[in-house]
């Protein structure tokens, strides 16, 4: 071949590769990372916050313009096992393939190592942050001492949803002794002590009847803690208990013929509402955010008849990983950029008008979102919307507007300079 | 061998430490070689316990695990600047600890060998890892501790804040790891560990405690896997209860026994091994812990001396020269067997796939066409029948590179 | 306080034979053949999902026949072309077989029913208060519960020491050799004992299911602490794993129902440590919280003192 020849194939090869390169970059999705357990003890959990997570890119945003400007958004998912050496690994893994945002949201400590993690491998490497969003990991820490400009909440902590629920208890004044219950770690010891605090200052007159603190994951009968609770003669029973260690302990209640409502923050969906069944009816209260029956808007009912529709055995247990999406995609729009810096300055202070129909509020000096709280009572009366294909499901009773949830904080975040 | 042959290997082994990230040098590469440096310190401990000494032991993450958080607390420390020494030191730190808990638990523990150390090490493991969620001071809970690498004087300019310069700090300390404990094999206590191991009533005979060296054993056992867990900690900086628990011991048995027991390579193998699947295997398929479990029962069933016992089979082929004969129809068996096994795995995600298609190999599958499930059974019955074919050649073949004739012997 | 104590007592009851069932075919695998079967647990969450689906169709009765059958028939044919096998290359090795398939199993009924919690429910037969005590009741289902425990240390105490076949498996333990000499079929006897076992399992599964929540979890839970059992009571000995069982079940029940922590003890002696002592998470423990790390504290206690456990016949 001639050198003039060749230099023409070069050129012409050079060209129709960047130009190939060009269209893809244009067409590039935008990856986001979902590290959960997806496989082991708590992979139900974990697939079923995965399949809302990339129901909802698909039905909002794939399937019709994409975000800025035609980009798909691609779900990638890490499994951690709900471990955190699993965590770093697959945070590495994440990193190493380019990816700048990751929700997470199983167990608080698998939150405060990944926190822990993006914080100094943000400041180690500016220019390649991670932004973390934190769409189910409760420990007030995270939004007081250990709070950062990478990571946002969007769930209520355990404080302000303990705030409300004892305001909802305090009402009723057939509550003369309470019995409270938990698992021995960091979130069963804030809900213990702050539902303790809170009732003192509400009810002065009710009596704590005992704080009990179980291993988790390791009680396999309940019922010796059901024979204290009779023992101690209460009235009701609180616990921040989740999986199977909440499903043993209603169980072992509900069997025990006692009759006390028993108030929860996770106690249905993926299993246990059905275990729980006809013999939890109107025992068993949840605390949690979004309205559930009856569903206040039609776009929300068309969402989820979609949803189950093309997942016919999951539900739509975490409307807060919605919102969290619908937030960024707005964040990312406004900023017009996917690098976490912007986003970020973009979330800060959001409003939002989520699929209920309510007003959500990102505050931005601790990145902790604010919406209604409600409490919804285990019953199949009024449900339009089952949980476990079961006929049973949640009905709120109780709802406090985002107004009222409001807390203060002790954060003091360090802003990075850019 | 030879003496410049052996000192060849040791060579060949630092090389390959070092020039791995010059090979692999993307953010996930590291971080795998990390992990597997680690792996390798922990497995090799393990074997000293197991391999050489007879010991099985269910609870050898509680020296990990020990290790890695006096490791942290080291970092704790070096940050609030109660301690003021270079970071390239908290492998031995955690070692010391290690050795601190070996020496405590060792006492009473290593009286008996067999099922009761084995259940004594279970009872122990679960007791630590248990209270270590009770003693939130030291262990920090379910959250664990965490601490940062990057405080203290630095080395030679270097302050460790990259993945890439932590590697190569851990594979120094996995070479000078490796290069004790293969020393140590060597020692007296090292040899009479394998007598007690194999026959405990002759060797108090000749005059040793099979007790004390077991003890001796045992302790320096715990004292590699404290480097071990130190190392994790410099890696990953933070440490938790996971780290002690049973489920870190099991894999570690897992390591050093699919690696191969009997032989000072095996662990090692068997770490990089079982580092490989647990990282990357979990990113392509939900069903990852499915097929380690099957793994573990082929290669029990079919290569019980590991994976390094089945590379030495060969030895004597090789010496003979006779290898090359047994190329041909390992081919003849292996691609029809693999092509058996990845059948058999894309019929396993067919019918765990919820979605309208299934990514694998490269290529798209769709479980709701018959057309696909037909392909692939007629494929996996194919390889099947061809394995089962060509195993008599394979056989013969190994037994004639094998037989020594009269006039060789 | 009696209350208290009288419930105490009862769970406690409850918990030691359902840890009974299971240490039972444990002890045998063990005693047969050396074996620690480490997918014990996995067989008795097999017989969990298997009881559960066909609950679903023929009733929970069908369910506690057929389950337990086909678990044993399971275990059977692992052990004729798995565990045999590996017999010869020694007892890591089967050791290691069994982890593996505790993983294989465990992953293939999450690969079969799903990850979330099924809804296994006990009978309705069944679904009544056998009586009342101080204002909580006690299930018939548990009265159930202890009646099966019983019954299967009774039937498998008489058939090993009262008919010819236990006779058999007995001289098959000590002398397999001479027992094969004298024309009788070891393998096939080794066979029916692992599938005996894991049988028993699966008989445990379908009891504990309701009542212990059939979810993926299950096997995890209850594995290490049949083990404690199983050594605690002597490698070998069906009366000692009967005995080591309700005295864990016991000692958990009491344990936790108990109010006493290392406060109440230093108490005693006069001293009193203020909150922010480095030691303050030693002194702040109460007995319940350490209630399940008890086992483990004990089995250490035996191992130490007593290597062949309390009535051990095997010695290693």
């Amino acid at each position: 071949m001639t050198k003039p020849i060749r230099l023409l194939l070069i050129t012409l090869c050079t060209a129709l590769f960047t130009t190939l390169c060009g269209v893809s970059t244009a067409q590039e999705p935008v990856r986001i990372a979902f590290m959960d357990p997806l496989s082991g003890g708590f992979a139900s959990i974990g697939n079923s916050g995965l399949k809302q997570l990339q129901f909802a890119a698909d039905y909002f945003y794939n399937s019709k313009n994409g975000i800025l400007g035609g980009r798909k958004i691609e779900i990638v998912p890490l499994d951690n096992k709900q471990s955190p050496t699993d965590t770093q690994i697959q945070f590495r893994r994440a990193v190493s393939e380019g990816i700048q945002i990751i929700f997470q949201g199983n167990s608080s400590a698998v939150a405060n190592t990944l926190n822990a993690t993006i914080s100094r491998h943000n400041s180690r490497n500016p220019g390649q942050e991670v932004l973390q969003i934190n769409y189910s990991a409760v420990d007030p820490i995270l939004t007081e001492a250990e709070c950062s400009f990478w990571h946002f909440r969007f769930d209520a902590h355990a404080i302000m949803k303990l705030n409300i629920l004892t305001d909802f208890i305090a009402k009723d004044s057939a509550i003369k002794s309470i019995y409270i219950i938990g698992q021995d770690y960091s979130f069963g010891h804030v809900v213990a002590d702050n539902a303790v605090r809170l009732l003192q200052e509400k009810r002065p007159d009710i009596t704590i009847a005992g704080t009990e603190f179980h291993p988790i994951g390791q009680v396999k009968d309940f019922t010796p803690y059901v024979t204290k609770i009779v023992a101690s003669g209460a009235d009701a029973v609180i616990t921040g208990n989740y999986g199977a260690d909440m499903v043993s302990l209603a169980k072992s209640i509900i069997d025990s013929g006692l009759d006390l409502p028993i108030y929860t923050f996770y106690a249905a969906y993926d299993g246990i509402t059905a275990t729980l069944g006809a013999d939890g009816k109107n025992k068993i209260r949840l605390i949690h955010n979004e309205v559930s029956n009856p569903i206040p808007t039609e776009e929300r009912k068309a969402f989820i008849r979609a949803f189950k529709a093309a997942n016919p055995d999951h539900d739509v247990t975490q409307p807060r990983i919605i919102n969290a999406l619908q937030m960024l995609v707005t964040a990312i729009e406004k900023s017009q950029s996917t690098d976490p810096y912007d986003i970020a300055l973009a979330l800060e202070d959001m409003r939002f008008t989520n699929l209920s129909g309510e007003e959500i509020w990102m505050r931005g000096t601790d990145h902790q979102v604010f919406q209604s709280l409600n409490i919804s009572v285990h019953t199949d009366e009024g449900i339009e919307f089952d949980a476990d294909n079961s006929g049973f499901g949640l009905f709120t009773e109780y709802s406090v507007p985002a107004a009222e949830t409001i807390v203060e904080s002790s954060c003091q975040m360090d802003r990075p300079s850019r | 061998m030879t003496l410049l042959r052996k000192l060849s290997v040791w060579v060949a082994y630092l090389a390959a430490l070092l020039l791995l990230p010059q090979l692999f040098d993307s953010i996930l590469a590291i971080s795998v070689f990390n992990q597997m440096a680690i792996a390798i310190v922990f497995a090799l401990s393990y074997n000293m316990l197991l391999g050489q000494g007879g010991m099985l032991s269910f609870g050898h993450a509680v020296y990990f695990g020990m290790g890695g958080f006096l490791a942290v607390h080291a970092l704790l420390m070096l940050e609030t600047e109660t301690a003021h020494f270079s970071i390239i030191w908290i492998p031995l730190i955690g070692g010391l600890f290690g050795l601190l808990a070996a020496i405590f638990i060792g006492s009473f523990s290593t009286r008996k060998a067999g099922t009761v150390f084995a259940m004594i090490s279970l009872g122990i493991g679960e007791l630590i890892a248990a209270s270590s969620l009770i003693f939130v001071d030291f262990f920090g809970g379910e959250a664990g501790i965490s601490g940062d690498r990057t405080y203290g004087p630095t080395f030679f300019g270097i302050d460790f804040a990259q993945n890439v310069e932590v590697y190569y700090l851990a594979s120094g300390w996995v070479f000078i790891s490796t290069v004790f404990m293969y020393l140590f094999i060597q020692t007296p206590v090292g040899r009479m560990a394998n007598a007690v191991r194999d026959n405990p009533v002759r060797a108090e005979f000749i005059g040793y405690s099979a007790r004390h060296v077991r003890f001796i054993s045992f302790c320096a056992s715990g004292l590699f896997a404290g480097i071990a867990g130190g190392l994790f900690a410099l890696n990953y900086e933070f440490i938790t209860e996971e780290n002690l628990n049973a489920a870190t011991s099991g894999r570690v048995l897992l390591m050093a026994y699919i690696g191969g027991l009997g032989y000072f390579i095996g662990p090692i193998i068997g770490a990089v091994l079982l580092t490989l699947m647990n990282s990357l295997l979990s990113n392509y398929t939900e069903l990852w812990m499915l097929y380690l479990g099957i793994l573990f029962l082929l290669t029990v069933m079919f290569l019980p001396r590991g994976f390094a016992g089945f590379i030495m089979m060969h030895q004597l082929a090789w010496v003979r020269g006779k290898l090359r004969d047994l190329v041909v129809p390992y081919l003849m068996t292996g691609i029809p067997a693999v092509i058996f096994m990845l059948s058999l795995i894309a019929l396993i995600e067919l019918v765990h796939a919820e979605e309208a298609s299934l990514h694998i190999y490269g290529l798209t599958l769709d479980p709701a066409a018959a057309g696909t499930w037909i392909a692939l059974l007629l494929i996996a019955t194919a390889a099947l029948f061809g394995t089962r074919r060509s195993l008599p050649q394979l056989r013969a073949a190994w037994d004639t590179a094998n037989h020594i004739p009269d006039e060789e012997r | 306080m009696l209350d208290v104590l009288i419930f105490a007592t009862l769970n406690g009851v409850v918990t030691g034979l359902l840890l009974f069932m299971l240490a039972a075919g444990l002890t045998l695998i063990f005693s047969m053949m050396g074996v620690l079967n480490f997918a014990h647990a996995s067989f008795y969450m097999l017989g969990a999902y298997c009881a559960y689906s066909i609950s679903l169709y023929l009733g929970f009765w069908v369910g506690l026949l057929v389950a337990p059958l086909l678990v044993g028939v399971l275990g059977a044919l692992i052990e004729r072309y798995g565990l045999r096998r590996v017999h010869q290359s020694g007892h890591v090795a089967e050791l290691v077989f069994t982890f593996g398939l505790a993983f294989l199993i465990e992953e293939s009924i999450q690969f079969f029913w799903g990850r979330d919690t099924k809804n296994y429910q006990s009978p309705d037969i069944l679904d009544f208060a056998l009586f009342t005590l101080f204002g909580q009741e006690f299930s018939a289902y548990r009265g159930f519960m202890i009646a099966i425990s019983v019954g299967i240390f009774i039937g498998l105490y008489f058939v090993l020491t009262r008919t010819r076949i236990g006779i058999i498996i007995q001289a098959a333990i000590t002398h397999p050799k001479t027992v094969a000499n004298l024309g009788h079929n070891v393998p096939l006897i080794f066979m029916g004992v692992f599938g005996a076992g894991t049988a028993l399992a699966g008989l445990a599964g379908v009891i504990a299911g309701p009542v212990l929540t059939t979810f993926p979890g299950m096997a995890v839970v209850l594995g290490s602490i049949v083990f404690v059992i199983v050594v605690i009571g002597g490698l070998g000995s069906l009366a000692g794993a009967f005995i080591a069982s309700l005295l864990i079940g016991l000692l958990q029940s009491y344990a936790i129902a108990s109010d006493v922590g290392m406060q109440d003890l230093l108490n005693v002696f006069g001293i009193d440590f203020p909150y922010d002592h480095p030691l303050a998470d030693l002194w702040g423990l109460t007995l319940p919280q350490i209630a399940p790390i008890l086992p483990f504290l004990l089995l250490i206690l035996v191992l130490i003192f007593r290597p062949t456990g309390l009535l051990g016949k095997r010695e290693e």
